[in-house]
């Protein structure tokens, strides 16, 4: 029903309402992908604008495709941009001075640039060409179809299309990779490091904070059998952050002891 | 007639009920998987389970659904409002999407007209499955980002990243039932087995879809996103009330979505066990249906029994599993059985095709065992290493002991 509508050029009730449901909330949510402020609405919104895509994509009878722009888009692309959106941290905001000199022109060159070519190029495919229609294009079956193209015709294209994205991939694990100069210290390793050392004192680990029976706290240091105070059990973290009481109050209350 | 006809002969209100049948079968289904679970796994560890509401506590899921949505609904202050409400909305609404294209019974008539129990009938079916859950992942990625706390962060990042790599493994398994099926549509698939079913004729990719469905659903022993000991309640920290539930809802829709996948794809959808055939006839052609939730709830069963049975992963395993075993194993698996699909299209016999399998198994056990062989000397040397001996006194290695008595 949908595909004779198409054919013959009307566009059948169901899609119409479906297209101005749809199309405006692309729009808004394709302006709305500019204007926000946090960068993680951004991508939702175009995570959005993606779907909605999909959805036209299937209501043109084009099945196949659609689903491919959720999986691969959606599910794949934007999933990895809000991935570094969260790890990066988002609250930081973008700053607006430009780093390299000339950005902004040569950018909005570019744009024009892309721009002008793509409308070319779809305008010299379109013009002059027949259009097939639906029912020809999608006479073997529309997977079949696409799959028959892509492995005869444009088989070159797909091809180089591929090299170029694998050598994307390497060059991102090289550019990342950093060459160990020593091997990774594990757990195992540890236990065998602190056994060699000539001490077997921490062998057995550090002593527990908190001083038995009066300060059973993470912030007090424990004392040690000869009234000592011992700073190691105190967890660097809290060090750190100055979270950690004197720890000569309890020398002098040790000395007192030892005196009574 | 096939099953695409068929379906697109429904009018549009049997379509409907047959929606709102899908759903409540859904809704259904999950309360009793969750009863179901609960009283499986304490019998394994030797308790009795939830045994006091309604007949052997049977309505426990409804009583806990009851009081989960009274509860009082938070929403932390650091939270991003907007996005912490999306997310479980988003989580809960594209698991059940996957139902539309499974088929659950072969022609029946409903309300007197003739149809199936499917909603829809795809030439992508199997995609458009893989398209909503890898929508629905989203949901898990905007609540733990959205909390504004750590351990939903750490959660959400954890599961997402679980969710897309086993997302690769289960895709890459799927190909291979596409090559021999010669289709992407579930119908069509679950037809091609009438024979023979897949789990047995693609039995590499039943096992490695086996795993990445339990990888894909974050269980046991999978389910990293919510390891207690380490990140509280992962993703679903700061969630409560009918939030919490939904999120809840999504989990155990998936699990069963994730099963009806594999019933379909692997042992012959609404088909009955071999030999069988007779019964399909049976009821009007709903006894099918009764072989499909057969099935899914075997499959079930055996989610259950890996949470109680095998403890965690460690994440960093878990990965180099996924990466460095499914998925190059898929690969491999893909390679054989499109030359053998080939091979039989170009008009070899069976037995030709058999012997190859036969000798691709021969040649894979022999290149494992003369591998496990050179690890095995190879740790064997590192454990004999030229390592300093300490300043304290140590008991001997015995291996080096019996060295020096024997030489």
């Amino acid at each position: 029903m949908l595909s004779l509508a198409l054919h013959s050029g009307t566009t059948a009730t169901p899609e119409a309402v479906q297209f101005w449901f749809l199309a405006p909330l692309a729009v808004l949510a394709a302006l709305g992908m500019l204007l926000v402020k946090k960068a993680v609405h951004s991508a939702l919104l175009l995570a959005w604008v993606m779907v909605s895509l999909a959805f036209f994509y299937i209501a043109q009878d084009a099945l196949f495709l659609g689903i491919v722009q959720i999986v691969v888009y959606t599910g794949a692309v934007m999933m990895l941009f809000l991935f570094i959106l969260m790890l990066v941290g988002v609250d930081s905001s973008d700053s607006l001075v430009e780093t390299i000199k000339g950005q902004r022109g040569a950018a909005i060159a570019a744009a024009l640039g892309v721009g002008g070519l793509l409308t070319s190029l779809i305008a010299r495919a379109v013009q002059g060409v027949p259009a097939v229609g639906l029912k020809d294009a999608n006479n073997g079956g529309n997977v079949q179809g696409l799959a028959s193209e892509l492995f005869t015709k444009y088989v070159w294209a797909f091809e180089v299309v591929s090299a170029l994205l694998i050598t994307a991939a390497l060059g991102a694990m090289v550019l990342a990779h950093s060459q160990k100069i020593k091997s990774k210290t594990a757990q195992r390793d540890l236990s065998i490091a602190r056994f060699r050392k000539d001490s077997l004192g921490a062998s057995a680990g550090l002593p527990a904070p908190g001083v038995f029976a009066r300060h059973n706290a993470v912030d007090v240091p424990a004392l040690l059998p000869d009234g000592s105070p011992a700073p190691s059990s105190i967890s660097a973290t809290l060090k750190a952050r100055g979270d950690m009481l004197d720890s000569k109050i309890f020398e002098l209350e040790a000395k007192e002891e030892e005196e009574n | 007639m096939n099953f695409a006809d068929l379906l697109g002969n429904d009018p549009g209100w049997l379509t409907t009920v047959k929606a709102f049948l899908v759903f409540a079968l859904c809704v259904l289904l999950t309360l009793l998987a969750i009863w179901s679970e609960r009283r499986i796994v304490a019998r394994m560890q030797m308790r009795l389970g939830p045994n006091r509401v309604g007949p052997f506590g049977l309505v426990q899921g409804l009583a806990d659904g009851v009081k989960l949505a009274l509860k009082e609904d938070l929403i932390p202050k650091a939270a991003d409002k907007i996005v912490f409400i999306i997310a479980p909305i988003i989580s809960v609404s594209t698991c059940f999407l996957s139902f539309a294209v499974i088929p659950m019974t072969g022609k029946v008539s409903l309300f007197g007209h003739k149809t199936a129990m499917q909603l829809t009938d795809m030439p992508v079916g199997v995609l458009f499955i893989l398209a909503a859950a890898s929508v629905g992942v989203y949901g898990i990625v905007l609540a733990g980002w959205s909390s504004g706390s750590t351990y939903p962060l750490l959660g959400g990042l954890r599961s997402s990243a679980q969710v897309i790599s086993y997302e690769v493994a289960m895709g890459l398994s799927l190909v291979a039932v596409f090559i021999r099926s010669g289709s992407m549509s579930t119908s069509e698939i679950v037809a091609q087995q009438h024979s023979l079913w897949y789990a047995v004729a693609l039995f590499p990719s039943f096992v490695i879809y086996l795993i990445s469905m339990v990888g894909e659903t974050n269980r046991a022993p999978f389910d990293l996103a919510e390891a207690e000991g380490e990140l509280v309640g992962g993703f679903h920290t700061e969630y409560s009330s009918l939030k919490f539930a939904l999120f809840f809802l999504a989990e155990y829709v998936n699990i069963i979505g994730v099963s009806a996948l594999a019933t379909t794809l692997f042992l012959g959808g609404y088909h009955a066990l071999p030999g069988l055939t007779f019964t399909e006839n049976w009821l009007g052609g709903w006894f099918t249906m009764i072989w499909f939730m057969a099935k899914v709830i075997a499959f079930f069963f055996i989610f259950v029994w890996l949470r109680g049975t095998l403890p965690r992963l460690r994440y960093d395993q878990f990965m180099k599993f996924g990466w460095k075993v499914l998925i190059p194993a898929s690969l491999f698996w893909i390679m054989v059985a499109s030359s053998f699909r080939l091979m039989s299209q170009r008009g070899a016999s069976k037995s030709v095709v058999i012997a190859a399998a036969i000798g691709v198994v021969i040649i894979l056990l022999a290149a494992i065992t003369l591998f496990d062989r050179s690890k095995e000397k190879s740790e064997e040397r590192e454990a004999l290493g030229d390592v300093a001996p300490p300043s304290f006194p140590v008991p001997q290695i015995p291996s080096q002991r019996a060295e020096q008595l024997h030489g």
